[in-house]
């Protein structure tokens, strides 16, 4: 997996390697948060593979996560 | 023409090419958003966006397609800068071609809201009380909810 922090929570430290047991979205945000509690925010939306999703999403050794704080476009 | 770009546009080059295409227009309205050169009574002396390449594209595409579908336009052009700017510099350059004023005006303001609340960009004041990042305001929300019943 490749885990990408965007916006402020790129000062985050870089994830690690995901252990075998964290298989969903829910799993992953709750694993990075316990380092990273910044992450556990309702606020931080979670995109996969360029699609944000709602709810838990299972992910595979391929996929890509980004985690998007609220935007400041325009 | 939507680009999501580091390198600096004019403005008004931009919007004479998007005249020159809009073919049949009644109407054209245009907004350049800039780098303010303060905030929150500091000096700002540069801004950082950071955006999503691929996801912050697709959705000015949504949004384009969106205003498209919502007003009576003929063309309609989002170009958005990331990366390092300069106070002053513009950000943001949006324009809508139409049959008449009023849906030029309203693509214009709604693409404009859009792209505050829901495009991943995320921008970072280097300030003389130091680097703060931005989000979007309680009053880019409201604006972004005058969209939310049906168009007329």
């Amino acid at each position: 997996m490749r885990i990408l922090f965007f916006g402020r929570l790129g000062d985050l430290a870089p994830a690690g390697p995901v252990p075998p047991g964290v298989r969903d979205t829910g799993a992953l945000r709750a694993w990075l948060g316990r380092d990273r509690p910044e992450l556990l925010d309702a606020s931080i939306r979670i995109a996969v593979n360029d699609e944000i999703i709602l709810g838990d999403r299972a992910l595979g050794d391929g996929d890509e996560i980004a985690f998007l704080p609220p935007v400041s476009g325009g | 023409m939507i680009a999501v770009q580091a390198e600096p546009f004019e403005a008004a080059v931009l919007l004479a090419d998007f005249s020159a295409r809009a073919a049949g227009a009644g109407a054209i309205a245009s907004f350049i958003g800039l780098v303010r050169g303060e905030n929150d009574g500091a000096l700002v002396s540069g801004l950082e966006l950071d955006h999503h390449p691929r996801l912050t594209e697709r959705t000015i595409e949504a949004i384009a397609a969106d205003a498209a579908a919502r007003f009576d336009l003929i063309d309609v052009a989002i170009v958005h800068r990331h990366g390092a700017l300069a106070p002053g510099e513009a950000i943001v350059f949006v324009a809508a071609a139409a049959p008449h004023r009023r849906a030029a005006f309203d693509a214009v303001d709604y693409v404009m809201d859009r792209l505050k609340t829901e495009a991943p960009f995320w921008k970072r004041e280097q300030r003389s009380d130091g680097a703060h990042w931005l989000e979007a305001r309680d009053s880019d929300h409201a604006d972004r909810r005058r969209w939310e019943a049906e168009p007329r």
